[in-house]
């Protein structure tokens, strides 16, 4: 008999990944696997489905009627993306910081404060601040009066100039905590010996924060941006709470949530298109695809080298 | 405790089989909840105590999809309110809808009732049509002393009431918002627009190619909508459907363009009196146009398994009881069916007074022209019209842009 004994199969791990393989791949995989498959056909008489390659992307890309709306839809989503990346991250950053130094008290409090909006229901914010800003009942112009602003106040979420903007900033307001707590737990990680090394060598808070604290949490910008990024290019609700599914005025809100949902479910007399639907499905997975691509080979694999 | 537990099951056993003669009624209508459930329902339960009937709206803007979804996963309910033509005539052609044409009964309504649910060729009706809105405009009409001012009958002395109020200042001269864009259309161009484009002449026009939205009745159309932008309340731009509403009951404004279906709603929370008239018509034109919309019916699922008392259901709403009650109890929504109806509400009554005197019309984008998916008129006259309101728009541009997506696809317009 060989003395080496050989591993048996490791049974225990396949028991223990089992589950959420099961369900990932049958609520998460299959379903993406079959919404692109589906973005591949084309109705068929009677019901079927006919396999048509890459024809409704052409269409989605190309065509008079679809094509517009699409790069209207993208580029609204990407300025949706750049008011969080240039408004909501900066500022979860600084609260971050005021938050994780010794001189400020109570920040248990206002910790809990700021992240209350991102558990709140979409709904319900969109309703908070549509009567914020109501022309008719809102306290905006009050509130603008109050600093001699108020010939300013304008019905925002109605002009096409504004909408979007303003809807980018609701979203920032309502989800600022979670960059927020995740700056704030990479800053406290920080070994205290580095700080105050860097104290006895003279250097002044905002050379600490800027040349030692800010470094050491670049992988945690990385992920926000990420997660900013997904979130952003999945996002629909807001939109389609305040705006509705026409995200109005004139499109200039629509982005690739709401162009999704009613091309996909159609909207009041406008029957739903699953197919077309899927393919726009397609293009969004895409994009989130390779920015997260982008995040992993241009900014991940970077930061490791960076820490040796 | 125990006891109880047991008579409950006892009673979950027993009973089912009685209870097997249960319906759910889908519908779109979740304002009408209360009524549904306490009027009409018990009145049908009076004669048919075996069947016990559940009233499971979705809300408005939700209840195409929601519905769609639920009829391709089987769970629907068995009676499904009929959204007017082409929605439904989908849901028929794909099986989801039963035929009724030997449903006893049918022949209390017109043909013009039963076109909303028809198919294109006739042959076969899917649902039994409960009732039309009418559009026109509610007036508050304390205002309307106080500031000394009356009715209007043509368009010209419409503008000059509104100038009026304007200048004025203490009130709204037009509560209407444009952020649900929805509004603009149905509340605005659909409300006027038939006394431009005369009613059946036009709409008809457009399906069969003779007339395009770019000919000078719908652009005159545009321009009548486009005079009402210095009247609109301020910041009307991000003034929602609700948000108007209540601008009315609390009496801040003279005039509400409105659906009849408003009467309803506003009736229990008004404390002014309020009148009603219809959209006047240009000075110099004797025949006035109004929008008698063809609105809601109800049809039976095919998948349902209680047929025979979904039939019963629908019998019973073809009978003048159904007529009576559903007219009276829903101010703002009338009957289709030939039944004689005395309506009981005032301003209602208005709304329908106004049958005998114009010709009546549907709105123009329902039958056929809004079948396309990706170019959907309905949804371009909703945009056009916001944006002649919003001033993004010239009424000249508005109609050529909704003329030249509908000519995309639909061949009598090429």
């Amino acid at each position: 008999m060989n003395s080496k004994r050989r591993k048996p199969f490791p049974i225990h791990i396949v028991v223990f990944l089992a589950p959420a393989v099961l369900i990932y791949t049958l609520f998460m995989i299959y379903p993406l696997i079959d919404s692109l498959r589906l973005g591949l056909y084309q109705a068929g008489e009677g019901g079927t489905e006919v396999f048509a390659g890459f024809t409704n992307y052409r269409t989605l890309l190309t065509s008079n009627i679809w094509a517009p709306t699409l790069w209207n839809a993208v580029k609204n989503n990407f300025i949706f993306f750049a008011v969080h990346m240039l408004v909501q991250n900066p500022i979860g950053l600084f609260l971050a910081a005021l938050l994780s130094s010794r001189v400020v008290r109570g920040t248990a409090v206002y910790r809990t404060l700021i992240f209350t909006p991102t558990v709140l229901s979409v709904v319900l914010i969109g309703f908070i601040w549509r009567l914020i800003l109501s022309p008719l009942w809102g306290i905006s112009k009050d509130f603008l009066s109050f600093f001699g602003l108020g010939q300013f106040n304008q019905p925002w979420l109605g002009l096409e100039s504004s909408a979007l903007i303003v809807l980018s900033f609701i979203s920032v307001w309502q989800y600022v905590g979670i960059p927020m707590l995740l700056f704030l737990a990479a800053l406290i990680g920080i070994p205290d010996e580095l700080i105050e090394a860097a104290r006895v060598d003279g250097a002044t808070g905002w050379n600490v924060f800027w040349r030692i604290k800010f470094p050491l949490i670049l992988p945690t910008v990385g992920i926000v941006a990420v997660l900013t990024f997904v979130g952003n290019f999945n996002a629909f609700d807001l939109i389609y709470t305040t705006q509705g599914a026409l995200a109005g005025p004139n499109f200039s809100t629509d982005i690739m949530g709401t162009f999704f949902f009613r091309t996909f479910f159609g909207f009041q007399l406008q029957p739903g298109n699953p197919i077309m639907g899927a393919t726009i499905a397609g293009v969004m997975f895409l994009i989130i695809l390779t920015g997260v691509l982008l995040y992993l080979f241009g900014w991940q694999r970077r930061l490791q080298r960076l820490e040796f | 405790m125990k006891s109880r537990m047991v008579f409950l099951l006892l009673v979950i056993l027993v009973g089912s089989p009685v209870l097997a003669q249960q319906l759910t009624i889908e519908s779109w209508r979740n304002d009408d909840l209360g009524i549904w459930r306490d009027i009409i329902i018990p009145a049908f339960n009076e004669q048919y105590p075996d069947i016990e009937v559940v009233f499971a709206p979705t809300a408005p803007a939700e209840y195409n999809a929601v519905l769609a979804s639920k009829l391709q996963a089987g769970t629907a309910g068995d009676l499904i309110t009929c959204r007017p033509f082409d929605n439904s005539l989908n849901l028929f052609l794909e099986g989801h809808l039963a035929s009724l044409n030997d449903l006893p009964g049918m022949d209390n309504f017109s043909d013009v009732a039963k076109s909303a649910w028809i198919t294109d060729d006739g042959s076969d009706v899917f649902c039994v049509p409960m009732a039309s809105v009418i559009h026109g405009f509610l007036y508050n009409q304390d205002v309307f002393s106080e500031l000394g001012i009356e009715e209007p009958a043509t368009w010209e002395e419409f503008l000059a009431l509104l100038e009026a109020v304007k200048a004025d200042g203490t009130y709204a001269p037009l509560v209407m918002g444009t952020n649900d864009q929805w509004e603009a259309a149905t509340m605005g161009f659909q409300n006027i627009g038939p006394n431009y484009w005369e009613g059946e002449e036009g709409r008809l026009g457009l399906i069969d190619g003779s007339v395009g939205y770019d000919d000078a009745g719908f652009v005159a159309a545009f321009e009548a909508l486009a005079e009402w932008q210095p009247y609109l309340t301020d910041g009307y731009q991000a003034v929602a459907y609700p948000d108007a509403q209540n601008l009315f009951t609390l009496g801040l404004g003279a005039i509400y363009p409105a659906g009849s279906w408003d009467i309803g709603t506003f009736n229990p929370q008004v404390d002014f009196e309020m009148g009603a008239f219809r959209p006047p018509p240009p000075a110099g034109q004797d025949t006035c146009y109004i929008s008698d919309h063809t609105d809601i019916a109800l049809g039976v699922n095919t998948a349902s398994s209680n047929q025979e008392a979904a039939r019963t259901f629908l019998e019973w709403m073809t009978t003048a009881e159904f007529a009576e009650l559903y007219t009276n109890q829903l101010p703002g929504f009338f009957t289709l069916s030939n039944h004689p109806i005395n309506v009981e509400d005032p301003v209602a009554q208005e709304f329908i007074s106004w049958r005998g005197e114009c010709e009546t019309t549907i709105r123009s984008s329902y039958q056929i022209l809004s079948r396309n998916a990706e170019v959907n008129n309905e949804n371009d006259l909703w945009n056009a019209s916001a944006q002649v309101l919003n001033g993004t728009l010239t009424p000249q541009e508005a109609a050529d842009f909704v003329q030249s997506r509908l000519a995309t696809w639909y061949a009598p317009q090429q």
